[in-house]
């Protein structure tokens, strides 16, 4: 392999030289010839029938092309926008998913809800024409509290308590039995705040209509395409899937709020052919904040069983998750499967009892952002094991490593389904107090209090479950797809490589790390790989980007595809070596064979493939194009162990983080440069959820922090340097040994921070984000 | 309203709305999507360019303000193929993910440099920032980058 650009070398990216010159082209940049514009009609209301709409005065505004409502869908034989994975309730009943037209017809169910949508020949006659549509509401009570909407009025005709379903996991007698044997019990009750993702860039949809051919081409920020074509084409019923191409071009970031199915791009593919023009939909930020699928909303009561000595015996778990007006896309399973799965944490806790009652409230869905459950439930574990630790009078530390699964103990099996396949919790742990330089904490406590302040440290080590994920398995849980990756490696004729891969990249960096893993392989130039992505008519049936999947199920599915090449690449070989194929070799991009002392180079195997004289052509095909689908045996479960230190000034609330430590494994490492990064934005997410991010809705169900002036996004100034580092325990059942770097940052640090901040104030909790209003009053309380 | 707008060094005349902002202009006017929009607030910065030297956001920006201005993209920072410091430390120091705020954070970054009177400490170049949104870097990459451009400037 080549050292500068081979696996492990931290590689510059190739995918920067369009975004620093402007290049870049993201969906909003992309414009088409007779391209029209549209603006949707949102919902002033949290809850409302909808007595009528009249559309004629925006018809009558110049420039407006067409106004559509709810109905003229529903006549066109438009579905629901489906949740696509089954939960069912502790009785054995499938959830409850109400009716969820793109378009609203008879009732409105948050404010931002599309109720009608206006096409014009510009943004401006369109935004005025949607401001001339007239609605009567009849005003409904609505739902927003998380905690008391099972006893609050009921939403959805088929959903009674306001409840989704009721779901369990774990063994409810051993872990009434451990808390029975139990010296101590913890008890600790927490709320997980909703979060706004804010991709930098807005969602937007350029969908066309060809009448020639019956095809339709929709450019949106999709994280993945292959999902929202297959949702478009089977459930929703826009287009035979054959007729319908869905390309992700560059994508502005996505933390998860553009795998979904939304209406808007529903609405602009269908209306394309009904206005016989494309049509572009770009939101404003107001929208993103109103329509995006927000992300956590939980409300928890955890008690933790303990033995004298800190043995960890037993842990039970309750929350309500809020859900939102409906179930967006894969919202289901993320406060259970990706969720209760995770309450062990890095520890052997024996007996683990989780139960989730997930609710509708009149607010935005919620769906999957940066971490999708696991954040939730790194929370759960971590502030309830620092909070045991305090109350039994032990080092934290200490109390984590007594319970630490040991390395010598994978394949471990947890109490709740998964099974870890490889991990070494106390290596992170130590490298982290290393750096953290933990020794040195008493005294910088001692001079944080002789300057009047507070400070605090706190620690948390996550694990999650990423790699998302053996097919059959998700199946037979609910799942409506498959989680393998596709991946199709096509030589040319001169030896460069296409790799089509149906991972997306909306910031990962795929076109280097990808292209490292194939020039390495290959023993080709990095610079003659091209990766393709994010178009479903140029690549396989992909299941996209989330969930930390891309490297350990694309990269594997690519690892795949790179087999079947060098497989047959040594068959050709054979032929001109005059041998046979199990004597060839093939390393460093020669095939040899010790007959000859002339290696071939992989470049002569691929001209020789296309211009096949050297084999028998009834043998063997001409050409060197080999796909593969990888589907992976297990869950991948990155770990790693973070330390924050904080310093409170009491006379203001303020709280800034004097050091903030991450040490992950994420098993082997293709580009460290792109994997640090990843932790750092992660990390700056997790910071943000815990102080500095909320989505507040009034009683009313309006969003009352509804723009950039309200809600209150991460700035350079709010975060400190971050100090990452790596242990390693490469994974044991992918080819690659990889994990997967997305989400750790922001699962395992709102812990992290929030117990460095309990333990600077010495309460038991602050409820996140903890702003300085919310920190100077807990002091005051304790005053 | 007509306009004149010097953009990257070229001379346009344009007919645009009274009501038109310059970041509209710019994209669709006159093709120039390196600047991107971001929010409706003024917040994000992803629309960042220079306006007579200095940055703006042009998405706050009338395009009837800017008549008779020297506008500078972030498609006219580089010299033919030489890239501005910026862009070059930007790449280097992995400032970078989905790349949609980095037009915005480079035109802004490199007014934040030009202006100073002395040579930015890394808390100066967060405070320098704070009109500019990323959600990928957590910034982290983004001032190791602005403190090495500066070196080079």
């Amino acid at each position: 392999m080549d050292a500068e650009t081979g696996i492990g070398a931290s590689v510059l990216r190739k995918e920067d030289a369009r975004f620093i010159t402007g290049k870049g082209q993201y969906t909003d940049d992309i414009s088409v010839f007779g391209q029209t514009h549209c603006v949707f009609v949102r919902s002033p209301h949290a809850r409302a029938k909808i007595n009528s709409i009249n559309t004629d005065p925006a018809m009558a505004v110049d420039g407006v092309i067409r106004v559509f409502t709810g109905d003229e869908l529903v006549e066109d034989g438009i579905g629901d926008l489906p949740c696509g994975w089954v939960v069912n309730s502790k009785d054995g009943s499938p959830m409850v998913s109400p009716p969820h037209p793109p378009i609203a017809t008879t009732v409105v169910n948050y404010v931002g809800e599309p109720y009608a949508f206006v096409v014009a020949e510009t943004l401006q006659a369109a935004r005025d024409g949607a401001e001339a549509v007239e609605a009567d509401f009849d005003i409904l009570e609505a739902v927003v509290d998380t905690a008391t909407a099972s006893s609050s009025t009921q939403i959805h005709e088929n959903a009674p308590n306001n409840q989704a379903y009721d779901w369990e996991l774990g063994d409810k007698e051993a872990t009434d039995a451990a808390f029975e044997n139990a010296d101590h019990v913890t008890e600790l009750d927490i709320t997980n705040n909703r979060l706004i993702p804010n991709a930098i860039e807005p969602r937007a949809a350029l969908g066309s209509y060809d009448a020639a051919s019956s095809t339709y081409t929709l450019y949106t920020t999709s994280q993945n395409p292959h999902v929202e074509r297959v949702v478009l084409a089977l459930f929703v019923n826009v287009a035979p899937e054959a007729n319908l191409r869905v390309i992700s071009p560059d994508v502005g970031g996505g933390f998860g709020s553009k795998i979904f199915v939304y209406a808007e791009e529903t609405a602009v593919i269908w209306a394309s052919a009904k206005v016989g023009r494309p049509i572009k939909w770009r939101a404003d930020r107001s929208e993103s904040f109103l329509a995006d699928a927000h992300g956590r909303d939980h409300v928890t009561k955890a008690q933790l069983a303990l033995s004298s000595d800190g043995e960890m015996l037993g842990l039970r778990v309750k929350t309500i998750a809020n859900m939102g007006a409906y179930l967006s896309t894969f919202s289901s399973s993320v406060p259970t499967y990706l969720y209760g799965t995770l309450m062990a944490g890095q520890y052997k806790t024996p007996a683990i009892y989780v139960e989730t009652q997930a609710v509708f409230t009149n607010t935005s869905p919620v769906d999957a952002y940066r971490g999708a459950g696991r954040p939730e439930a790194t929370y759960v574990v971590e502030r309830i094991v620092e909070t045991a630790a305090r109350e039994l009078n032990m080092d934290p530390v200490e109390l984590r490593r007594k319970n630490f699964i040991p390395p010598d103990a994978f394949p471990y099996q947890t109490p709740v389904a998964l099974e870890y396949d490889t991990g070494n919790y106390a290596a992170s742990m130590s490298k982290a107090l290393e750096l953290a330089d933990s020794d040195g904490y008493a005294a910088r406590k001692a001079a944080s209090e002789a300057n009047g302040k507070l400070r605090g440290i706190g620690y948390s080590c996550y694990i999650e479950a990423c790699g998302i994920a053996p097919s059959q398995l998700v199946i037979s849980l609910g799942a409506g797809v498959g989680l393998f990756e596709s991946a199709e490696v096509r030589v040319d004729v001169s030896g460069s490589v296409s790799v089509m891969t149906g991972s997306h990249s909306h910031g990962q960096g795929h076109e280097t790390t990808f292209a490292q893993l194939v020039s390495d392989r290959l023993g080709i130039p990095f610079d003659s790989v091209n990766v393709i992505h994010g178009d479903t008519g140029r690549s396989d049936y992909g299941l996209g980007t989330y969930g930390s999947r891309s490297i350990a199920v694309g990269g594997s599915a690519i690892d795949k595809a790179l087999d079947k090449i060098i497989a047959k690449g040594k068959k050709i070989a054979a032929h001109m070596f005059e041998t046979t194929e199990d004597k060839v070799n093939f390393a460093e991009g020669q095939f040899s064979y010790e007959g000859s002392n002339e290696p071939k180079p992989f470049a002569e195997i691929a001209g020789a493939a296309y211009i096949p004289a050297v084999y028998p052509l009834d043998e063997l095909e001409p050409g060197l194009s080999e796909k593969a689908f990888y589907d992976p045996k297990n869950f991948t479960y990155p770990a790693g162990s973070y330390v924050c230190e904080v310093e409170i000034d009491p006379s203001t609330g303020v709280t800034e983080i004097q050091k903030f430590v991450a040490v992950d494994d994420f098993g082997n490492v293709i580009n460290p440069m792109i994997v640090e990064g990843q932790v750092h934005g992660g990390l700056a997410q997790g910071i943000g959820q815990a102080l500095l991010e909320h989505g507040i809705y009034d009683a009313d169900g309006n969003l009352s922090t509804g723009s950039y002036m309200d809600y209150t996004m991460p700035r350079a100034a709010d975060l400190p340097d971050f100090e990452v580092d790596m242990t390693s325990t490469p994974c044991t059942h992918n080819p690659l040994g990889v994990k997967g770097c997305g989400e750790a940052g922001a699962i395992g640090s709102p812990a992290a921070v929030m117990n460095a901040i309990t333990d600077a104030l010495g309460v038991k909790d602050v409820p996140m984000p903890a702003t300085p209003h919310t920190v100077w009053e807990t002091i005051q309380q304790g005053a | 309203m007509k306009v004149d707008l010097t953009v990257n060094g070229s001379q346009h005349a344009v007919d645009v709305a009274d009501n038109a902002l310059l970041s509209d202009v710019l994209r669709e006017t006159l093709g120039l999507t390196g600047t991107h929009v971001g929010c409706d607030t003024s917040q994000c910065g992803a629309c960042t360019v220079h306006l007579n030297g200095s940055s703006v956001k042009a998405c706050t920006v009338l395009a009837g303000q800017a008549d008779g201005g020297d506008i500078t993209t972030i498609e006219g920072i580089a010299n033919g193929d030489d890239l501005h410091p910026m862009q070059v430390a930007f790449r280097a120091n992995h400032a970078l993910q989905c790349g949609f705020c980095t037009p915005g954070m480079i035109m802004s970054a490199i007014d934040l440099v030009q202006s100073a009177d002395e040579p930015l400490g890394a808390d100066e170049v967060r405070e320098g920032l704070e009109g500019n949104f990323c959600r990928c870097t957590g910034y982290h990459n983004i001032v190791k980058a602005v403190l090495d451009a500066q070196a080079n400037m």
